[in-house]
């Protein structure tokens, strides 16, 4: 019995985590980088998400809209105010942007995260589920909200890869994550497919976002944990490579949910981090990664 | 290293210490504890760029070195009273062995994942902290019985002779062959390999040069504040005011890093009555700072007195 709640249970939020680490691993495989403002976005998402309901008082689903639009903003403005500025400033020696990018975002992440403890307080927000009620499989009772979570998780993830491998743009995309100078060589406008990935990850993060506010809340308090998070998943899984973030979310969020519900939720995250270390040594390159 | 003694630099630096030598004399004790706090986090930033600006590993972990000497020191001296000096000395040793573990991975793994792996070590130790309450005083914080003195003035000299000293100790070894060979194996560790120099020799050793003053530096802050907790000394949010610190005031440059952490610092208190907006404020100003002038306070002044 517990066995089938672990697995129930640890399905949404595997579901969530891989969600929330695609887009992640999509920039970091096209254009090399890792956006350490991540949580900050799916946060600032699901704020959105809560604000649009309780204050502007609009139904569930304008809500959800709107909370996705919002991360779609930040994004945008991740890549224009921060992301480009670096990577085409001359000043930066091409060996260290790698760490000024990282830095950029990371106080950029702070900023967003202090704005919102700033306009919206530090407390936790939930953002009201759009399916409720709890369901019966097999004798455990399930909130509804736990599979749609999973079940919008799955939907996004699948048209994410029919985007990429079906679609003109998705190839172009595809083919910039193979060979950046391959693609230009070709006549395809790189800054253009940039802003095609910033998009396309700004609405992942900001679904994942919202979703995280409908299944456990956010709070300001969450930006680091998350990024974190994502952050972990994707080098478990190989930088840049989406199956290997897909395979990796699911090992850490049923490794969480395990160590949850048979030794104690305090030590929820010790394991995925052991598992991480362990892994870093024995395969430096993530399960799946291509260096 | 000899035209050094009669640079600028040289003689600005020692205006500097010697004005700020004087500052117990005639302002108030709360100006005095906001810089010894300074004065800390200075060494802190100075032991980061060390590791980043001449080793080239990405250390986002600066808070486990700082953290393991820190808790170390403390829990010595709360379990077992042994003499404040003891605790200290010990807490730098322990914050070696730390830098040791935490190179053992950097030898392995590069960029990102180094970054990665520092980051998680931080985590484990912040678990650490939180598992084993009896031992650590778990969220809420250790509890130090002794100090070294409740004097405000006495503990500002001590922090300032402790940040001088540190801070001629690291810049010596950054403007030595040491510092050199570093550098060179931080940018192009296969070339550096292939010129003979024994590159995981010096890399092992920028680590533990890293964490004893990391370590040295946490003990003698946990012993100022007579508490040690994961807010103060752990978490990762105080590993990314020293990295901040140190980019803001000029990566690759040693006294930069200090100057940053100290600006860091006192701009946080002069902007306390914005409230909650302060560390926004701080941000976008280090954020600006990374956007346009990307060598740091004195990366900037340097670049202007060579051109001159």
């Amino acid at each position: 019995m517990l066995a089938l709640q672990i697995l129930i249970d640890g399905f949404a939020i595997s579901a969530l985590y891989a969600l929330g680490a695609t887009g992640f691993t999509l920039i970091f495989g096209v254009s090399g980088v890792l956006n350490l403002s991540h949580g900050a976005i799916m946060v600032a998402a699901a704020v959105a998400a809560w604000a649009a309901a309780s204050v502007l008082h609009l139904d569930i689903y304008t809500g959800a809209l709107f909370g996705v639009g919002v991360a779609l903003i930040v994004s945008f403005a991740t890549y224009f105010a921060v992301v480009k500025p670096i990577q085409n400033s001359s000043r930066i020696p091409n060996e260290e942007k790698e760490i000024f990018v990282l830095t950029g975002t990371l106080l950029w992440g702070i900023m967003i995260q202090e704005l919102i403890a700033y306009f919206f307080t530090n407390n936790a927000k939930t953002v009201l589920p759009i399916v409720e009620g709890v369901v019966d499989i097999f004798g455990n009772r399930t909130p509804r909200n736990n599979i749609f979570t999973a079940l919008v998780c799955c939907l996004v993830i699948g048209l994410l890869w029919l985007l990429v491998n079906r679609t003109r743009t998705g190839k172009a995309v595809l083919a910039a994550s193979m060979n950046p100078r391959g693609v230009t060589l070709l006549g395809l406008e790189l800054t253009q497919i940039y802003i095609v990935v910033w998009g396309i990850y700004g609405i992942l993060a900001g679904i994942a976002g919202v979703l995280l506010g409908m299944f456990l809340g956010v709070s300001s308090y969450s930006v680091g944990p998350l990024t974190a998070s994502a952050f972990s998943i994707v080098v478990l899984g190989g930088l840049g490579s989406v199956s290997g973030s897909l395979i990796a979310a699911f090992v850490v969020g049923y490794l969480e949910t395990i160590t949850a519900y048979m030794i104690s939720p305090a030590y929820r995250t010790i394991p995925a981090l052991l598992l991480l270390v362990f892994v870093m040594y024995i395969r430096p390159q993530g399960l799946l990664g291509r260096r | 290293m000899a035209n050094f003694f009669t640079s600028r630099l040289f003689f600005i630096s020692l205006a500097c210490v010697a004005v700020a030598a004087t500052l117990p004399l005639y302002v108030s004790g709360y100006i005095l504890g906001l810089l010894t706090v300074a004065f800390y986090f200075g060494v802190f930033a100075m032991a980061w760029d060390l590791l980043f600006g001449f080793a080239g590993e990405v250390n986002f972990g600066p808070t486990f070195l700082i953290g393991t000497g820190a808790y170390t020191a403390g829990i010595l001296n709360n379990q077992y009273g042994w003499s404040v000096y003891v605790c200290i000395l010990l807490g730098a040793l322990a914050s070696v062995v730390a830098g040791f573990v935490l190179a053992l991975p950097a030898l392995r793994v590069r960029g990102p994942y180094f970054g990665l792996t520092t980051l998680v070590a931080v985590l484990m130790l912040q678990n650490f902290v939180v598992v084993f309450a009896d031992l650590t005083g778990g969220e809420i914080g250790l509890t130090i019985p002794d100090v070294i003195t409740i004097n405000a003035g006495a503990n500002y000299w001590i922090a300032l002779g402790f940040m001088t000293i540190s801070a001629a100790i690291l810049y010596g070894l950054s403007q030595s062959p040491v510092g050199l060979v570093l550098q060179a194996s931080g940018q192009d560790p296969v070339q550096a390999g292939a010129l003979g120099f024994n590159i995981v020799k010096h890399k092992l050793a920028a680590f533990i040069v890293s964490a004893f003053f990391s370590g040295l530096s946490g003990a003698l802050l946990v012993f100022y504040f007579g508490t040690a907790s994961v807010g103060t000394v752990v978490d990762v949010a105080v590993g990314v005011n020293v990295i901040v610190s140190a980019v803001l005031g000029g990566r690759r440059t040693v006294l930069g890093a200090a100057l940053g952490a100290i600006f860091l610092i006192v701009a946080g208190e002069f902007l306390r009555p914005t409230g909650e907006l302060a560390t926004f404020i701080v941000s976008a100003v280090a954020l600006l700072v990374v956007l346009f002038f990307p060598g740091g306070f004195l990366g900037a002044a340097l670049s202007r007195e060579a051109r001159s």
